[in-house]
Order: structure tokens, then C-alpha cells, then sequence
């Protein structure tokens, strides 16, 4: 897609290949959000809370009529979309940055929309943020997983399996040790364990990794099940009553509004969770590992050759990828609830894969698809208690069907690393 | 898997000479066949399951605290907790002395749906396609075919027909869009039918909280019971309903398009190498919608079989976790129809019998899905299973590095498959 030569002549530039995926689907969306949020919106005013009771300065809420937000921000959209034609119809593809503030302006619009359709229509920004990074914990901890393992070449369906393992064990080992601090490192450990199946039949034994994984699910869940109900529920007191990790305040930082409670006011699971997404980042495309790592996910014969071990990187990555989300899965016991149940993760570990492909195997890609999701699940149920028009089993199923629109390459295009998936044999 | 019928795990003795090694063909074709190592694969699951109800067995727990003081009571109690629980789940499954072979009738009431389904993920595999999506597919054909079945008024054995009809279309509809998807844009079949899973079950749900479907008077999300005429006529006394032979049916169709059609021959070159199908003139794209279409078609089948059959009512759980197991089914059964069939009946029998064996013995139903989900990681690598048993000794003596390279053969191609 470089730009052609500037001597050419304008007829005999060579035409580069031009996709109208991007323009098309932003027209569209774009004028239907004109339509539906501005002309169609609530004649009501929305109001968006800003700060919280222990902020050190207080900001104004944020008020805005209905109509006339959705329009300015529905023209937006539209002025964008133009701008992606008129790039397309040059033969220049769309710059990343045009979908990204297409994204923000239909989401602000989104929620202007639904908030103002509603009953009661106020909202607390500050709550919503700070729950969406919440509820995003496991999921950025599972899509980390995922990253790692499929950065080397292996898919990890089984994120699910590794999150539940890390629930369960965070669980019964705090309740015994009396130690939450022990429970985070068992859940590690649990996640690890899983992933030391995975690799050993997807690797050593070359079964298909989609198999394993699948199948791990299951039997994570049957096993944690069996448990639950045979040991946990004889005595809660004794095997079911973690305790919470303690939510660490930073003072005078955590005061600040919306961006205070987010980054500094966490338990320490929370905070695991950015040092996580940095180290990944950092050791996937910053250091001479990662550089091997992605060489083996990319095309291990050629890292073979150059003397690295495909199977044992592999196999390291694997591990490592489940200890982290072993870790994410004790967020369930040990910060959210403090008790474990049946099926605790509930589908998140599906979601954290979902995150992985939106956030196009890359680790900060990966946070940010986490947390849209997390934001997803967590305005669904805030509608729900301010009553909006909108299902929330509509809202419940966005992060499914963005992920659908995105392998599809309907938003952008995101590729799998080139051997995921494919078993190393060496010869 | 979808090739671990082309080509079996041992490869043919190439240079049978002498008696000798004449012999030694036959003990590897024995040893390093599929058929052993499936029935191995039962057994080893069964007793690590055994081994786990035992850990967790109170009698267990007190007499190892005196194990070599009295060894044998330990081990008696270890025998007892393991064994207690399989004969509860036979006697709850195929036959008991009260009810006589009742319960069998219940396990071929759950192998119903698992058999419809678990041919639809096993046609897939066979395609190259790793369908995850029967979950989303049997629900759509729930929906469809319970709607028809409580909203429209038809009469009597026509109704029935209309709400098949209707399943098994919802469920193709559901299957074929991924296989368009993934015809025209190339995105990954597994990751798409697990994200259609999710919004077919939150379709569902969001679906009987309208007045459409739930039922008049009611606040809990449950739609009216079927009419009369929409449902499969059962046999009296149990809940066996005529689905089961239409599951039967549907295994032989299956095993007629795989092995005797055109478009089955098609399946299974494309299974075995896109590039070389493609070559050879077959229409990939196409191949690829249809295979998903109709193993949609057949989840949607075990749809009906669940909303027309066995519930009569479509409740939010009405897949439980049907899609997941037709997994397992279909790869215990390697793929093949009959294959299918048996081990639908197997995990049909684990599920029904594990109703009782939860009544009895109080050891809870998750048992199967470990049972369940062993046996699948075992019967996936031979090699391992013939490690346990020491059979892989005996071969390596001859031609060395054999079995190692040879085993994994049945897996490999699956994933080449999946991923192109």
C-alpha cells in the first residue's frame, strides 16, 4: 500500500488494490446511528454523574440533550465515512485512527441514546468505568492466556478450564491456609496445571490442540463440580470461605476522578493485572524472547533451523499462559465473591478468546478488547436497573457479535500468528 | 480425527517375510488399532473416575488413617466406593431387578438428541470443519420448531412434520451462516460457532421474556407446551419417543452421504486436503457451506428431539450442555456414523444413569463429565494409552521409532485441515 511514485503521471499510476470494507461499514453505521440515536433519540436529557463522593476536587455532571448529541455525534460518524470514501476512491487505505474515534463517537452516542430513553435517565460515569475495569479483570487475565499460548503457535481453547481451576483452587486453598495471598499463588499454579495437559497431549502427543482444549473444559468443570459438591458443600466453613483479598488504596492518587479508583484503588489482583499486560507487551515485542516466541508461532521451521526449541518455547509459553490465567480465574473467589460455585467463570474464558482475536493477538489490543467487553457486560446490567428500551440480552450479546464481525474482517482485518494451531514435528 | 478412518493408526507391515514378522503385523494391528485402544481408553477413565469418587469417600478417608495397621479394610473400602457407584449407574442405566429394563428405555430417551447432534459435529470433522456451534444450532432448531409446535394449529401427523420441518431448517440456517462466513471471508469456524453459540443462547432467553413465547400467566421464562399433534407419539410407560428412530434414520442417512454420495466423497477430499480437492475440481466454498448446513440440520434434529420429544416445553436450558457432549460423542465414535451412534448410547447411559447413582450413592452427576472428558483425551492419543498398558515395548524392538510416528498420523491432519 505505498504511496505511488510522485513523477508518474496521474493515468499510469499503478492502481494498489483498494478495499471498501472500511468505508462501506462506516457509512452505514454511521448513518444509522444518525437515524436511530439523533433523529429517532429520546427528547430527554441525559445526565452522566462525573464524580464520586471522596474525589479531592468535584467536577459538574455532565448533562446533554438527547436529540441534539445524537446528531452532532451521528454527523461525526458521517464525516468520518466520508473521509474513508473520499481516502478510498485516492486508492489510499483508511488510517487506524479513523475507526478508532468512529468507535468512541458511537459509543458515547450509544449510551446518550439508550440512558436518555430511560426511566430514571442518570448515570454515574465514574461507577460505570470503574465496573467495566472490574468486571474486565478475568477477561484480561484469560486474554493475556490466550495471547501468550497463540503468540507460540498453540490455540488455547481451554482459558475457560484454566480461569475455573484457578477459582476453585484460589478457593479451597485460602479457605484452609486461612491465607488468601496462598490462594493466588495455588490459583497460578492450577492454571498452570491445566495448561501442562494441553501441552503435553497437543505437543508431545500431537493431539489436535482444539480437542484438548474443548475437552479440557469439560473436564475442569466436571472435576471442580465433583469437588464442590463432595467436599466444599460437607463444610463450607472449613473449604469454602476464602476471605477477600484486601482492596489496596493508594492515597491521594485514588482520589482523582473517574482515572483515582480505576488504577489506584484495586486488590492486588488488579493491580497484577496491568503489570501483567505491560510484561506481556513488553516480552512479546521488546525482548530477544519475544522475538523467538513469535518466530515459533510464525513459522517454527524456520525458528528451528535458526536453533531455537520449538517444542520447549512451546511448551514454556503454555505454562506461563496458564499460570496467568489461573490467576485471573481467582478474581472469582478472592475478589468478586468469596465463595466458589459451580461454573463461576461462566463463559468468561469464551469471551477472554473473543478478546484475544479483537484485540489482534496483541497484548495491549487484547487489554483494550477486554475492556470494552467488561464496559458491555457491566452497562448491561446498569440498563438494566435504570430501565432502557434495550434487552439487555442484546447488550449481553455484543462482545459475541463484534468478535463474529471482526474474525469475518468486516472491522479491520485480524490474523492469527501463521502456525497457530499446527503441531511441530521436527524432520 | 476426521482422518482416523483413512488412514489407521499402524501402518501396514510393509516386508512380512518370515512367520515371525508375520505375526508381529498382526499383534501391531491389534495392539496399536483403534478398537483397543477405545475400549482401553473406557476402562482407564472409568477407573481414574472411580479413583476420584473414592478420594472423596468418607470410609475411605478414615480407614486409610489405619493402612498398615489393616490394610484390607482400606482397600475394601476403596473397591466398595469406586464399584458402588458404576453398578448404581448401571442399574440406572440398562437394567435393574425392580424396574427391569426401564432404565435402558430412559438411556436411549437421552442418546437421542446426543446422536443427532453428535453426527452433525461428526460430519463436520469428516469435512475438515471442527463444529463447536452445535450448542447454538440445537437451540435455534428448539426455538423454531417449539414455536411451531405451540403457535400453530395443524393437524394431527402433518403438525408433527411441520415441526421437524422447522427444527431442522433453524438448525441449518444457524450452521450454514458460519459456513458462509467462512467460505467468504476465511474467518475460523471454531471461533465463529462458539461466538454463535453464545447469541443463539441469548437469543433465547431474550426470546422468552417476549409475549410471543412465554407462556400466558406465567413470570418464569417458559414457553406453552406443545400441542398434542406436534409432539412424537412415546412408548407407553417411559419416555421413549419415536426421535429415536428418527436418530437411527438420521445415522443412516449420514452413513449413506458419507460413504456412498457424491457430495459425501466431496466432504471427505476436502476433509483430507482442501488444496488437492479444490484442484481435483471440487467447489470448496460451496462444500464448506453445505457441510455446515446439514450439520446444523442434524443439531436442529436433536433440537426437535429435545422441544418435540423428550421436554415437550422450550425452557432456557433446553440445550443443557448437549452441544459440548455431541462433541465428545463424535470424537469417541471417531467420527464415523455408527461410531456415533454407539457412543451416543454410551454417554446416553452415563447420563440416565447418572440420575440414580446420584440418588443412591450420593456421588454427584459430574462424575460423567470427567468419565466423559477422559475418555476423549485418551482415546485422542493412542500412544499414551499404550504406554500405560506397556504395549508399545513390544513393537519397538523391530522397527524402531515406528509407533511414535505412526500413531499420531490419526490427529494430525485434522488440524492442516481446520486451519487452510
Amino acid at each position: 500500500m505505498s504511496a505511488p511514485a510522485p513523477t508518474l503521471p496521474a493515468k499510469l499510476r499503478p492502481l494498489a488494490p483498494v478495499s471498501w470494507k472500511t468505508p462501506i461499514m462506516l457509512s452505514v453505521i454511521g448513518l444509522l446511528s444518525l437515524v436511530f440515536f439523533g433523529f429517532a433519540g429520546s427528547e430527554q436529557t441525559a445526565t452522566f454523574g462525573i464524580s464520586t463522593g471522596g474525589d479531592v476536587f468535584t467536577l459538574p455532571d455532565l448533562v446533554v440533550p438527547g436529540i441534539a448529541t445524537g446528531i452532532v455525534l451521528g454527523l461525526g460518524m458521517c464525516v468520518l465515512a466520508g473521509y474513508s470514501i473520499f481516502l478510498a476512491r485516492e486508492h489510499r487505505p483508511t488510517p487506524g485512527w479513523v475507526p478508532m474515534v468512529f468507535a468512541a463517537l458511537f459509543i458515547f452516542a450509544f449510551l446518550v441514546w439508550v440512558v436518555s430513553g430511560a426511566r430514571t435517565p442518570q448515570i454515574s460515569l465514574a461507577g460505570l468505568i470503574a465496573g467495566s475495569v472490574t468486571l474486565a479483570v478475568p477477561l484480561v487475565f484469560g486474554s493475556l492466556s490466550g495471547v501468550l499460548c497463540e503468540r507460540a503457535g498453540v490455540v488455547n481453547i481451554a482459558i475457560e478450564g484454566q480461569l475455573l481451576g484457578g477459582a476453585f483452587s484460589a478457593a479451597i486453598i485460602a479457605s484452609v491456609t486461612g491465607s488468601p495471598m496462598l490462594g493466588l499463588l495455588a490459583a497460578a499454579v492450577a492454571g498452570a496445571l491445566v495448561s501442562v495437559v494441553l501441552a503435553i497431549f497437543s505437543i508431545k502427543y500431537l493431539v489436535n490442540q482444539i480437542i484438548v482444549g474443548v475437552v479440557l473444559n469439560v473436564l475442569v468443570s466436571g472435576i471442580t463440580g465433583f469437588l464442590f459438591t463432595t467436599v466444599m458443600q460437607e463444610d463450607p466453613e472449613l473449604y469454602n470461605s476464602p476471605g477477600r483479598l484486601p482492596v489496596i488504596d493508594i492515597p491521594g492518587l485514588s482520589a482523582i476522578p473517574i482515572i483515582g479508583p480505576i488504577l489506584f484503588r484495586q486488590s492486588i489482583v488488579g493491580y497484577l493485572m496491568y503489570i501483567a499486560v505491560a510484561a506481556v507487551w513488553i516480552g512479546l515485542f521488546k525482548t530477544r524472547w519475544g522475538l523467538r516466541v513469535r518466530a515459533v508461532g510464525e513459522h517454527p521451521k524456520a525458528a528451528d533451523t535458526l536453533g531455537i526449541k520449538v517444542n520447549t518455547t512451546r511448551f514454556v509459553n503454555v505454562v506461563l499462559g496458564g499460570a496467568i490465567a489461573g490467576i485471573g480465574g481467582s478474581f472469582f473467589t478472592l475478589v468478586a465473591i468469596d465463595s466458589f460455585t459451580k461454573e463461576i467463570s461462566g463463559g468468561r474464558g469464551f469471551i477472554a478468546l473473543a478478546a484475544v482475536i479483537f484485540g489482534r493477538w496483541n497484548p495491549i489490543g487484547a487489554f483494550f478488547a477486554a475492556l470494552l467487553f467488561g464496559f458491555a457486560d457491566n452497562l448491561q446490567s446498569i440498563l438494566t436497573i435504570i430501565g432502557t428500551p434495550v434487552p439487555s440480552q442484546f447488550m449481553a450479546m455484543l462482545p459475541y457479535v463484534v468478535t463474529v464481525f471482526a474474525v469475518a474482517g468486516l472491522v479491520g482485518k485480524s490474523r492469527a500468528p501463521a502456525a497457530d494451531g499446527e503441531p511441530y514435528v521436527k524432520g | 480425527m476426521s482422518q482416523s478412518e483413512l488412514s489407521p493408526g499402524a501402518p501396514p507391515p510393509t516386508h512380512a517375510n518370515t512367520i515371525n514378522e508375520q505375526q508381529h503385523g498382526i499383534w501391531v494391528r491389534i495392539t496399536q488399532g483403534p478398537g483397543l485402544v477405545s475400549v482401553l481408553a473406557v476402562f482407564v477413565a472409568l477407573v481414574l473416575g472411580g479413583l476420584l469418587i473414592a478420594a472423596t469417600d468418607a470410609k475411605v478417608a478414615t480407614t486409610a488413617g489405619y493402612l498398615f495397621s489393616r490394610p484390607s479394610d482400606f482397600f475394601s473400602a476403596l473397591w466398595a466406593a469406586g464399584t458402588d457407584s458404576y453398578v448404581s449407574l448401571f442399574q440406572g442405566s440398562i437394567y435393574n431387578s425392580r424396574q427391569g429394563f426401564a432404565p435402558f428405555l430412559e438411556t436411549l430417551t437421552v442418546s437421542t438428541p446426543l446422536i443427532c447432534a453428535g453426527l452433525g459435529v461428526a460430519l463436520a470433522f469428516r469435512a475438515g470443519l471442527f463444529n463447536i456451534g452445535a450448542q447454538g444450532q440445537i437451540i435455534i432448531g428448539s426455538i423454531m420448531a417449539a414455536y411451531a409446535g405451540f403457535a400453530w394449529h395443524l393437524p394431527f401427523g402433518i403438525h408433527l412434520l411441520v415441526v421437524i420441518f422447522m427444527g431442522v431448517l433453524g438448525g441449518a440456517v444457524w450452521g450454514g451462516l458460519v459456513g458462509l462466513l467462512k467460505a467468504r471471508t476465511g474467518a475460523h469456524e471454531v471461533i465463529l460457532t462458539i461466538m454463535f453459540n453464545y447469541v443463539a443462547l441469548y437469543f433465547l432467553d431474550f426470546l422468552l421474556n417476549t409475549k410471543a413465547f412465554q407462556r400466558p400467566g406465567e413470570t418464569n421464562p417458559i414457553s406453552p407446551i406443545l400441542d398434542p399433534s406436534a409432539v412424537f407419539p412415546a412408548l407407553p410407560g417411559s419416555r421413549l419417543h419415536l426421535g429415536f428412530v428418527m436418530a437411527i434414520g438420521l445415522t443412516i442417512l449420514v452413513a449413506w452421504i458419507l460413504n456412498r454420495s457424491t457430495i459425501g466423497f466431496e466432504f471427505r477430499a476436502v476433509g483430507a486436503n482442501p488444496a488437492a480437492a479444490r484442484t481435483a475440481g471440487v467447489n470448496v466454498a460451496r462444500s464448506t457451506i453445505l457441510v455446515m448446513a446439514i450439520a446444523g440440520a442434524l443439531a436442529g434434529a436433536a433440537g426437535v428431539a429435545q422441544v418435540a420429544g423428550t421436554e415437550q416445553v422450550l425452557t432456557a436450558g433446553i440445550a443443557a450442555s448437549l452441544g459440548f457432549d455431541a462433541i465428545t460423542v463424535a470424537l469417541l465414535g471417531r467420527s464415523t456414523p455408527w461410531g456415533t451412534f454407539f457412543a451416543g448410547l454410551l454417554f446416553g447411559a452415563f447420563r440416565a444413569g447418572a440420575v440414580t447413582m446420584q440418588i443412591s450413592t450420593g456421588t454427584p452427576i459430574d462424575i460423567v463429565l470427567v468419565v466423559q472428558s477422559l475418555i476423549v483425551l485418551f482415546i485422542a492419543a493412542p500412544p499414551l494409552v499404550r504406554a500405560m498398558f506397556g504395549l508399545n515395548r513390544k513393537s519397538k524392538n523391530k522397527p524402531p521409532k515406528t509407533p511414535k510416528h505412526a500413531a499420531p498420523a490419526p490427529a494430525a491432519p485434522a488440524s492442516q485441515g481446520g486451519g487452510a
